[in-house]
C-alpha cells in the first residue's frame, strides 16, 4: 500500500530546492532575463554550502556561505548580459558550465575525489509528526520566502520597477528607473535563492557533496517558471507536482504490484509530466515583453 | 561610462580581441591553476602545446574533436535559424541508442550495408529525439529550451534502462551493450591511430551545411528566419517548415555523432557515451561564430585542451576538472569581448547634465518637440 503520509512528506522535501530556485527564477525572468546559470547556481550553492559547512561545522554558516555565491553567481549574469548584453542562452549554459566545473575542481582539490566527507546537517522540526516533521528551511521557503517575493513582486516599488524593466524597459527608463540596477537587484537576489534551493541539498537532505547533486533541477525550474507564467504560487504549486511525481514513483518503485516497470521509466515520469504539462497549458503564453531583450539607449 | 553602437568595426579589431581573450582567460585561471600547486605557464603548455606536439597526441586531438564537431554543427545550425537547440545532448545519446539498436539487431549484415543502415538509424534517432520540442514550438508555440533541456535527463535514463534491461551483456552482466560485431565498426583513417571514419564524415558535414547555409535558398531562409523570423514571414518564408526543418537536421547530425561514437570509439554502447558532449556542442557553435569553419577549428581547440587535461592531469597532478572551467571561462570571456566589435566603450556619462533634465525648466530639448 501507498502511505499517504510518508508521501506527502517527500514531496516537500523534494520540492523544497525547487521552490527556492523556481522564486528566485520568476524574479529574474520577471525583470526579462532568462537565467540558465541556475542549474550551475544550484550546483555551486550545494557546494559551498557544504563546503563551508565541512569547515565551520554549521550549516547556517554554510547557507550564508551559499547565499552569497548566488549573489555573486547573479552578479556575474548581470555583467554579462545586462552591462555587455550577451546572448541570453549562451551567457547561461556558460555561467553554468564555469559554476559546476569550479565547484567540481575545488572538490577535487580539496576532498581529491574519493573519501565522502559527513556533516552536521540541519535538523527536523517536529521530527515524530508525519508531514510536519520537516527541515526549516522548508517551513521557511513556504512560510517567508514564497510569500515574501510575491509580496515583493505585487504590492512594493521594487516588484513594479522589476515588472516594468521586464516588460517595457525604454518606458521604464524614461520613467526614471534604472534598468541596468534593477535587473542586476533581480539576478542577484534570485541567485541567491537558487543557491539556497542547492544548498537545501547538502545541508538538509544528503549531508555531504556528491558530483551531479543538482541532477537538472534547474532545468526543471525554468520549466515550472513557464508553467506557471511567471507567478510565484503556481510556480510553488508545479514544484509540489513535480516532486508529487518524484515521491509517487520512489513509493511504487518498492511496491510489489509496480516492481515489473523499469526504475529508469519512473525517474522519468517527473520530467515527462512537466513536458505534457507545458503543451496541456501552453496555447497563448505571454513572455515578459522584454524577455531575452537587452536594453540599450537609443 | 557606456557601450555605444559603431558603424562598422575596423579590421584589425577582431584579431585583437582574440588576443585579449586568451591573455584575460589565462589571468583568470592562473589563480585556480596555482592554488593546486602547478605553475601556471607549464600547465598553459601542456593545455595547448603537449598535444599538438607529436602525430600520435594530435591523432588523439582530431578522435576528441570528432563529437564535438557534430554538437557544435547541430547546434549552429539549430541556432542559425533561431531554433535554440539545448537539446543535442539527448539527441547525441537517442543516435547512440538508434545505431546500437540496429547493430543488436542484425548482427551479421555486410559492412557495406551494415555501417550506411547504423548511419541512418542514428540520424533518426537524433531526429526523433528533437521531433517533440519542435512540434511543440510549431504548432503550440512553446519555447524549445526548456522542452530540449527537459529530453535530455530522459534521454540518459531511456539510456540507463535499456542498459539494465534488454540489452544488459549477457556474458558479463555489465550494464553495457555486447560489442558490436565488426561490420558496424567504423575504420581507422590513419593507420595506428584511433582516429576514425566518423571524423571525415564529420568534415564532410561541416563542409555540407557550410553549402547549405551560405549557398543555398534553404540557407537564406534559415538565416532569415534566425536573424529576424517577422520580416521572413512578410517576404513569404514559411517561419514553422523552416523552424521545424532546421530542429530536424540538428537533431539528425547530433544523432550522427552519437553514431559515430558508439560505432567508432568504442564499439559498444555503455553509459558513459557521452561526457556532455551535447552541451560543450553549445559552446564549440557559440564561439565558432555559427559558421561551418568556426566549429571545425573550436571542436579542435577544445579537443586540445581536453586531451591536454588529460595529460596536466597525470603530469602537474592538476585535477582534470580544470579543463572544463578552461573551457568556460573562454566561452564566457570570447562572447563578452566580441560585444566590442559592435559596440564601443564611451568614456563619459550617459546622461546629459542634470538641468536639461528638470521637467519644471522648460529647455531646447523640450522646445525642440513642442509645435
Amino acid at each position: 500500500m501507498i502511505d499517504i503520509l510518508a508521501l506527502i512528506g517527500a514531496m516537500l522535501v523534494a520540492a523544497t530546492p525547487l521552490i527556492y530556485a523556481a522564486t528566485g527564477e520568476v524574479l529574474t525572468e520577471r525583470a526579462g532575463i532568462l537565467n540558465l546559470g541556475i542549474e550551475g547556481t544550484m550546483y555551486a550553492g550545494a557546494f559551498s554550502g557544504f563546503l563551508v559547512a565541512a569547515k565551520t561545522g554549521s550549516p547556517w554558516l554554510g547557507l550564508a556561505a551559499a547565499l552569497v555565491l548566488g549573489v555573486v553567481a547573479g552578479a556575474l549574469m548581470g555583467l554579462l548580459v545586462v552591462t555587455l548584453g550577451v546572448n541570453q542562452h549562451v551567457a547561461g549554459i556558460g555561467t553554468t558550465l564555469l559554476l559546476i566545473g569550479a565547484s567540481e575542481f575545488t572538490n577535487r582539490l580539496l576532498y581529491g575525489g574519493g573519501a565522502l566527507v559527513q556533516i552536521d546537517k540541519f535538523g527536523l522540526l517536529f521530527p515524530d509528526v508525519p508531514v510536519l516533521g520537516q527541515y526549516v528551511l522548508t517551513y521557511v521557503a513556504l512560510i517567508v520566502v514564497v510569500p515574501f517575493v510575491w509580496w515583493l513582486l505585487r504590492a512594493t516599488g521594487f516588484g513594479l520597477r522589476v515588472r516594468a524593466v521586464g516588460e517595457n524597459p525604454e518606458a521604464a527608463d524614461a520613467a526614471g528607473i534604472s534598468v541596468a540596477r534593477t535587473r542586476y537587484a533581480a539576478l542577484m537576489g534570485g541567485g541567491a535563492l537558487m543557491a539556497a534551493g542547492g544548498a537545501f541539498l547538502t545541508l538538509a537532505v544528503v549531508g555531504t557533496f556528491t558530483l551531479n547533486i543538482s541532477n537538472g533541477r534547474g532545468w526543471v525550474c525554468i520549466a515550472l517558471v513557464i508553467f506557471a507564467r511567471w507567478r510565484v504560487w503556481p510556480a510553488v504549486l508545479g514544484a509540489l507536482l513535480f516532486a508529487g511525481v518524484d515521491a509517487l514513483q520512489l513509493q511504487l518503485v518498492i511496491t510489489p504490484a509496480f516492481s515489473g516497470i523499469p526504475r529508469e521509466l519512473m525517474l522519468a515520469l517527473p520530467y515527462l509530466v512537466v513536458i505534457a504539462a507545458l503543451a496541456a497549458s501552453g496555447r497563448g503564453l505571454v513572455y515578459p515583453g522584454a524577455y531575452l531583450k537587452p536594453y540599450r539607449r537609443a | 561610462m557606456r557601450l555605444a553602437l559603431r558603424g562598422t568595426a575596423p579590421r584589425w579589431l577582431t584579431p585583437v580581441l582574440l588576443l585579449i581573450t586568451v591573455v584575460v582567460t589565462f589571468a583568470i585561471t592562473a589563480g585556480p591553476i596555482r592554488a593546486a600547486g602547478a605553475a601556471p605557464g607549464a600547465a598553459y603548455e601542456r593545455y595547448v602545446l603537449t598535444p599538438l606536439s607529436s602525430p600520435a597526441s594530435f591523432y588523439e586531438v582530431l578522435l576528441a574533436a570528432t563529437p564535438l564537431l557534430f554538437t557544435g554543427l547541430a547546434v549552429a545550425i539549430a541556432f542559425r535559424s533561431g531554433y535554440y537547440n539545448i537539446g543535442a545532448e539527448g539527441q547525441f545519446l537517442a543516435g547512440a541508442m538508434g545505431a546500437t539498436a540496429v547493430a543488436l539487431a542484425w548482427p551479421d549484415l555486410p559492412r557495406g550495408i551494415a555501417l550506411p543502415v547504423a548511419f541512418v538509424a542514428g540520424a533518426a534517432g537524433g531526429a526523433l529525439w528533437a521531433l517533440i520540442p519542435a512540434l511543440l514550438r510549431v504548432k503550440l508555440d512553446i519555447d524549445e529550451v526548456v522542452t530540449t533541456l527537459l529530453l535530455n535527463p530522459v534521454a540518459l535514463l531511456l539510456l540507463q534502462g535499456m542498459l539494465n534491461g534488454p540489452w544488459r551483456n549477457p556474458v558479463n552482466q555489465f550494464p553495457e551493450s555486447q560489442a558490436f560485431s565488426g561490420s558496424y565498426v567504423l575504420p581507422s583513417v590513419i593507420p595506428g591511430a584511433r582516429v576514425h571514419l566518423g571524423f571525415v564524415i564529420a568534415l564532410a558535414l561541416a563542409v555540407l551545411a557550410w553549402l547549405v547555409i551560405s549557398r543555398t535558398a534553404t540557407g537564406l531562409r534559415m538565416r532569415a528566419v534566425g536573424l529576424a523570423a517577422p520580416a521572413a514571414r512578410f517576404s513569404g518564408v514559411s517561419v514553422q517548415r523552416t523552424l521545424l526543418g532546421s530542429a530536424l537536421a540538428s537533431g539528425a547530425i547530433a544523432g550522427l555523432g552519437g553514431m559515430s561514437q558508439v560505432c567508432g570509439l568504442q564499439g559498444q554502447l555503455t553509459g558513459e557515451i557521452s561526457s556532455n558532449f551535447g552541451y560543450t556542442g553549445i559552446v564549440v557553435a557559440t564561439l565558432g561564430g555559427l559558421t561551418a569553419l568556426g566549429v571545425v577549428l573550436v571542436a579542435v581547440l577544445l579537443a586540445d585542451i581536453t586531451v591536454g587535461a588529460e595529460s596536466a592531469a597525470r603530469v602537474l597532478q592538476l585535477p582534470p576538472q580544470m579543463g572544463q572551467v578552461l573551457t568556460a571561462v573562454l566561452l564566457l570571456v570570447t562572447v563578452s569581448l566580441l560585444v566590442f566589435r559592435r559596440y564601443r566603450l564611451v568614456l563619459r556619462p550617459s546622461r546629459p547634465p542634470a538641468s536639461t533634465r528638470q521637467p519644471s525648466t522648460p529647455t531646447a530639448e523640450h522646445a525642440g518637440v513642442s509645435p
